[in-house]
């Protein structure tokens, strides 16, 4: 377990070190940054005002291991815009991207696991196909259309809900049920496929030659195996949400991280997005992890005893 | 009888995407007017199945006074077009790296799940965002990124169906026979695993359509005054509230499209029987 | 009144007949052996007395009855009060047939929590002593481990005394021993053996082996095409076998010391027909030497003595 443990945990460092050249990579693309943030009606002298200010004169292997020497301990350097460090101003937007990531996670595991166990339970029937059909449905949704029309209904004809801001927790229903549509296809497919799978198998016959109840069989038996594929896949969503939630955070007007890195391209604050690009893969490669282990824990033979 | 409502679905699809690929082929000769033809005095006119609709205008008129259905017939062949060329690209990368992974196992397949890992932790849509954001936007640079970027389920299904032939008999008579591991590769390994890759690849235009809709969502995808989707509901944002009809049109178009692709895909997918991604 | 009585079982899947006639009962005390080669439908008809068949399947009977009670009628919660309770069934694949995501003790206490509420620590009592009574060592220990953790042999003994819990009075096992090495084999049937001798169970062995036929079952019931076509005590049907498939079997088998080398090993021509709808008669004509046209039509049940009896036109 410990090796396991370890390996991963080089290959998580391998690859946040990858994603941190990369993103150094990605901000230096245009070139002359100088310029980008001098703006189109900069003179020369101001131009390398701003060169000079923000350590862009120095050459460009020196600002490479700058950025990364301070942002392996955690210094992820000053916004240009807010003036900030950039380390706080993400500090402060998490919380708001964790939340939707979350209900959004939530919204959609409370939807994918009931739906995808009755299909399963009553495969090949017209509620199978109608499941079939909704994940179909879901997964050809775009998310931020979804998002306006959901503000179209529900926040303005019917008025239940807030349409933007994050005043209350009903700001992040809407937006949680965008970001979980985009979930929902694959969770259901997933654990309707591993529950059919799991019952047609040996312990399952086993179970139920032993006089078990139909529940105990189900939900005890056929789901905890069929669940250990979904567990991976639901923090691999969650990834994918904290990372797509740029638009839904535009559409909904939540000051997340996501929003947070969507003004600071707009304005060229090569550091916050640098930061933020890196941030999120950190936390993406962690939620691997983090199911790595939860398999762990429900799949007895991954143990390794 | 799954079979046969699976058989209603897949041609439906086939259909959406006929159509879809007929419209941007002959998109010059389809529209009934310009789509860059502003016309200030007749904005915001409504489409035909609601009252004091203009009959020139079938689907009405956006804020700029410019033919909804023109607009609506560019803006299909501008994602027909990113979709193909996205997935073409992705192909080629993500296809190339997967089988090198799995026909040489190894070291070489090590780099090749490390790449793969690295890919997916990156959060595609800001990297995106912030490549067009600084390069600036155009369809050439769009196409390039999201080439770029989305190879991975290429990359992964080439590399497991790739692993799988490699261990079949035919292939090891080959070997035998004194073939050249490039013979092999292009004879014997890609026949195979091209059923597969059709899949992803249909798969792969509709995420890449989707993706470009939102990039040009938020104002740095195709940028204006080309029509894509995305960018025509996010120029309609502002009157969506008065006039839902102009973000109600594009996006019921994205998602009959998307829809289009992904029971296509599926129908090819049960068609070869290929399964291999979970 | 018998332990178990089945009287012209007939299951079919869609347009498939798996069973298309079978007889038998099973007396406490009693090891009684369903022998066939594979696709006989002997493991159907297992499953079929537990009601334990897939959903497309279809089962008629004239009767099926467990300690008198009739079991066609019963519903499913019915049914699954008796399985694992009074009646057990364990299986070919031990490999797979335990659930890798609980341990064996898990496993074998929620049976006994089930039917008769006993208490965690009751149960696993139970379970230990269980595990002792099947030849395992550190029982305790087995408890606490993963099926996952256990050889092939070890688990089939888990199966067995899991599947006596709840005292049953009826074992059904199905090939149990087909998928183990061969001395593994012979203690498991060693096991069974005594167990059903100390416990006075009713054991309906299902096999292909007549080699086990010979060394456990007080009774033998051949079946053939979805069919029982001849079912008498052991050493009567081994010294006098009357219907010429069970002949044909037993001169396949070979016995050291009588067989010679200059002549041909045994072996019965010809393959296991295909049965379709509205087939009639002996299934065997097409590989039996004896057959003439009376075998296309329906066939009489003969008796050779009470307690044998065969399905064939030749007097017994």
């Amino acid at each position: 377990m410990l090796r396991f443990i370890i390996r991963r945990l080089v290959v998580a460092l391998l690859v946040a070190a990858t994603v941190m050249t990369l993103a150094f990579i990605m901000t230096r693309l245009s070139g002359d940054l100088a310029i980008s943030i001098a703006g189109p009606n900069a003179t020369q002298a101001d131009i390398e005002a701003v060169r000079k200010a923000y350590g862009l004169d120095r050459p460009v292997l020196t600002q490479f291991f700058d950025w990364v020497g301070r942002a392996s301990l955690g210094d992820l350097g000053d916004s240009f815009f807010f003036k900030r460090r950039v380390s706080d101003l993400i500090g402060e937007r998490m919380p708001v991207t964790l939340t939707l990531g979350l209900t959004g996670l939530v919204i959609a595991l409370v939807v994918s696991l009931p739906l995808g166990i009755l299909a399963a339970v009553k495969e090949n029937t017209a509620f199978d196909r109608f499941v079939q059909v909704v994940a179909l449905l879901g997964q050809a949704m775009p998310s931020f259309w979804l998002g306006l029309l959901l503000m179209i209904v529900f926040g303005l004809q019917l008025g239940w809900l807030p349409i933007s801001g994050t005043d209350s927790w009903q700001s992040f229903i809407m937006p949680g049920v965008v970001l979980a549509f985009s979930a929902i296809p694959a969770l259901t497919r997933l654990t309707r496929a591993g529950m059919i799978q799991a019952m047609a198998s040996d312990y399952i016959r086993t179970a139920r030659a032993k006089g078990l109840s139909r529940a105990s069989i189900l939900l005890k038996h056929a789901l905890r195996n069929a669940a250990i594929p979904v567990v991976a896949i639901a923090a691999v969503q969650l990834g994918f949400m904290l990372g797509g939630s740029i638009v839904i955070e535009q559409v909904f007007a939540l000051h997340g991280v996501g929003f947070l890195a969507w003004e600071s391209i707009a304005k060229n604050d090569f550091p916050v997005v640098q930061a933020v690009v890196l941030v999120l893969a950190v936390i993406y490669v962690g939620l691997t992890m983090l199911a790595d282990m939860l398999n762990a824990v429900l799949d007895p033979r991954l143990r390794g005893a | 009888m799954r079979r046969g409502w699976k058989n209603v679905a897949t041609w439906v699809g086939a259909v959406i995407v006929g159509v879809a690929a007929f419209c941007a082929l002959f998109a010059p000769l389809l529209v009934p007017h310009d789509p860059f033809a502003q016309d200030l005095g007749k904005r915001l006119l409504v489409p035909f199945w609601m009252a004091g609709s203009d009959p020139d205008h079938l689907l009405g008129t956006d804020q700029l006074g410019r033919d909804y259905l023109a607009r609506l017939i560019y803006g299909c062949r501008i994602s027909m077009m990113i979709g193909v060329t996205v997935t073409i690209v992705s192909g080629i990368i993500g296809i190339t790296i997967g089988v090198l992974g799995g026909f040489m196992g190894g070291r070489v397949d090590d780099a090749v799940l490390f790449a793969i890992t690295t890919r997916l932790s990156l959060p595609v849509v800001l990297v995106a965002l912030a490549v067009v954001g600084l390069l600036g936007s155009s369809m050439t640079i769009l196409m390039f990124t999201l080439g770029l970027l989305l190879w991975e389920r290429f990359a992964v299904v080439a590399r497991s169906t790739t692993m799988q032939v490699r261990n079949l008999d035919f292939v090891a008579a080959a070997w035998c026979a004194g073939c050249s591991r490039f013979r092999i590769l292009a004879g014997e390994v890609l026949p195979n695993i091209a059923s597969h890759l059709v899949v992803v690849a249909t798969l792969e235009i509709a995420l890449a359509i989707l993706l470009e809709a939102a990039l040009s969502f938020l104002g740095l995808g195709v940028p204006p005054p080309l029509p894509s989707w995305g960018l025509m509901i996010a120029e309609a944002k502002d009157y969506m509230f008065f006039s839902p009809w102009v973000i109600v049109i594009p996006g019921v178009a994205l998602f009959v499209l998307v829809l289009g692709i992904n029971l296509l895909g599926d129908g090819l997918r049960d068609l070869f029987g290929a399964r291999a991604d979970a | 009144m018998s332990l178990l009585e089945v009287e012209k079982l007939e299951v079919r899947f869609g347009r498939t007949a798996a069973v298309r006639g079978a007889s038998l009962t099973v007396e406490r005390g009693e090891t009684h052996c369903l022998v066939g080669e594979s696709g006989c439908g002997k493991s159907v008809t297992a499953l079929s007395i537990m009601n334990l068949l897939a959903r497309n399947a279809v089962r008629r009977a004239e009767r099926l009855a467990f300690q008198g009670e009739d079991l066609l009628g019963l519903s499913d919660a019915g049914m699954a009060r008796l399985r694992g309770n009074a009646m057990a069934m364990i299986f070919q694949e031990p490999m797979t047939s335990l659930n890798p995501a609980y341990t064996v003790g898990s496993q074998m206490t929620e049976v006994l929590r089930r039917h008769k509420g006993a208490s965690q620590k009751a149960a696993t009592e139970r379970a230990a002593d269980l595990l002792a009574r099947v030849g395992i060592t550190a029982p305790g220990m087995r408890l606490g481990q993963f099926p996952h953790q256990l050889s092939g042999g070890l688990r089939q003994r888990v199966m067995i005394a899991m599947a006596l819990m709840c005292d049953p009075q009826l074992l059904i096992a199905d090939e149990p021993t087909t998928a183990l090495d061969v001395t593994v084999q012979a203690q498991i049937l060693r096991l069974l053996s005594r167990l059903q001798r100390d416990l006075g169970l009713g054991l309906l062995l299902i096999t292909h082996d007549l080699g086990i036929v010979a060394r456990v079952a007080t009774r033998v019931s051949v079946m053939y095409a979805g069919e029982v076509v001849e079912s008498a005590p052991t050493a009567e049907l081994f010294a006098n076998p009357r219907h010429p498939y069970t002949q044909g079997l037993l001169r396949c088998v070979p016995v050291p010391g009588k067989i010679r080398r200059d002549q041909p090993l045994g072996s019965i021509p010809g393959t296991v027909p295909r049965i379709g709808p509205g087939f009639e008669g002996c299934a065997f004509r097409e590989r039996c030497e004896f057959a003439d046209e009376t075998c296309s039509h329906t066939v009489p049940r003969h008796h050779a003595g009470t307690t044998h009896d065969f399905l064939c036109r030749l007097p017994a």
